[in-house]
C-alpha cells in the first residue's frame, strides 16, 4: 500500500481490505440454509435453530426454497427414492453452494450401512459434501461446530481468482 | 366374546370355511372363502368387527407360501380377532377395501413389500418404494440390486479389514 493512499484514508473510518476477504466474510456470515429434513436429525437441526442455540447469531437462517439457499444441511437418512430429489434440489441451488452432511445416515448409511436395501450409503455419492458432522443424531453443538468449520473453509477461498 | 365363542359362531354361520392354527388363537382362511368370512365378521351384529387395526404380510420361507394377517377389533363389543389368509403360487387374495377403508393402504404396503396380489383393490400400486423398483424386499429370497438408477446400493467394502 503506498503512502499517499494510506494518508488519504487515514483520518476516516475506512478499512482497506482485499475484495476476496470481503466477499468471503459476507458469504461466511450469511449462510442461509435450506430448510429441509429427512429424518430424526431434522429435530436436532430445529433445536439448533431454536433460541437456545440460535443459528441466526451466525447469520444462518432457514430458507424454504433452494433458489435462495447457500448451504444444504442433509439432515437424516437419504433413501434411494429421496436421493434423486436431494440431487435435484442441490442442482437448483445457486452458486456458491455448500453441503453439510449431518449425522451417520447421510455420512455413511448409518445403521442401514449393511442390510439397508433402500438407503444410499452416504450422501456424498450424489452431491459433493463440504463438512461431515458425525453423531446419531449429532447434538446441536456438533452442528454448530460443523457450521463454524464451514465458515473457516469459506474464508480460505479465493472467489475472484481461479482455484489454485 | 372370547376366541372360542367367536370360533363357534363363525362355524355355525359358515361351516368348514375356516380353521384354527394350532396353539394360537388365530383363524386361518383360504383366499376362496375370504370374501364370505370377512363379510360375516364385519356385518354380523354379534361379531361387529368394525375396526381393521392392521394387515401384516409374511413369508413362510418355502418361496411360494405368503400370507396376510388381519387384526380385527370391535369397538362396540370390545373383542379382538386375528385372521390369516395364506396364498400359494401367487394366487390373489380378495381385497377387503369395500368393508374396511383402512385396508386400502395396508394392502398396498403388503403388495409393495411382499408382493401379495389383492383382487378388487381400486389402486394396487407401490406405496413406499418407487414405481420402477424391482422385486419385493421383505421376501426371504430377495437380493438387493447392485445399482439403482446409477446409485450403488451395497456398501463398497473392498478396502476394509
Amino acid at each position: 500500500m503506498d503512502a499517499t493512499l494510506l494518508e488519504k484514508f487515514d483520518k476516516d473510518n475506512i478499512v482497506v481490505e482485499k475484495l476476496d476477504d470481503l466477499i468471503n466474510w459476507s458469504r461466511a456470515n450469511s449462510q442461509w440454509y435450506f430448510q429441509f429434513g429427512l429424518a430424526c436429525c431434522a429435530i436436532e437441526m430445529m433445536a439448533t435453530a431454536a433460541p437456545r442455540h440460535d443459528l441466526e447469531r451466525f447469520g444462518a437462517m432457514p430458507r424454504a426454497s433452494p433458489r435462495q439457499s447457500d448451504v444444504m444441511i442433509v439432515a437424516g437418512t437419504v433413501t434411494l427414492k429421496m436421493a434423486e430429489r436431494v440431487k435435484r434440489l442441490f442442482e437448483q441451488m445457486s452458486d456458491p453452494k455448500y453441503v453439510i452432511s449431518m449425522g451417520s445416515c447421510s455420512n455413511s448409511g448409518g445403521p442401514y450401512w449393511q442390510y439397508g436395501y433402500h438407503v444410499l450409503k452416504g450422501v456424498d455419492l450424489v452431491v459433493p459434501v463440504d463438512v461431515y458432522v458425525p453423531g446419531c443424531p449429532p447434538r446441536p453443538e456438533a452442528l454448530l461446530q460443523g457450521l463454524l468449520e464451514l465458515q473457516k473453509k469459506i474464508k480460505t477461498e479465493t472467489p475472484l481468482r481461479k482455484k489454485a | 366374546m372370547t376366541f372360542a365363542d367367536i370360533i363357534k359362531f363363525v362355524e355355525t354361520k359358515a361351516a368348514g370355511k375356516s380353521s384354527i392354527i394350532e396353539g394360537k388363537e388365530v383363524i386361518l382362511v383360504s383366499p376362496n372363502n375370504w370374501v364370505e368370512i370377512s363379510t360375516l365378521l364385519k356385518n354380523e351384529s354379534k361379531l361387529d368387527f368394525d375396526y381393521l387395526m392392521c394387515i401384516s404380510s409374511y413369508d413362510k420361507g418355502d418361496n411360494k407360501t405368503y400370507g396376510a394377517a388381519y387384526n380385527l377389533f370391535s369397538t362396540t363389543i370390545n373383542h379382538y380377532l386375528e385372521v390369516r389368509v395364506e396364498t400359494e403360487d401367487g394366487t390373489a387374495i380378495p381385497s377387503v377395501t369395500g368393508l374396511w377403508q383402512a385396508a386400502d393402504w395396508h394392502e398396498r404396503e403388503a403388495f409393495d413389500m411382499m408382493g401379495l396380489q389383492f383382487e378388487g383393490h381400486p389402486n394396487l400400486k407401490r406405496i413406499l418404494l418407487s414405481e420402477d423398483w424391482d422385486g419385493y424386499p421383505l421376501r426371504k429370497d430377495y437380493k438387493e440390486p447392485d445399482y439403482y438408477r446409477g446409485m450403488p446400493v451395497p456398501k463398497d467394502k473392498t478396502y476394509w479389514d
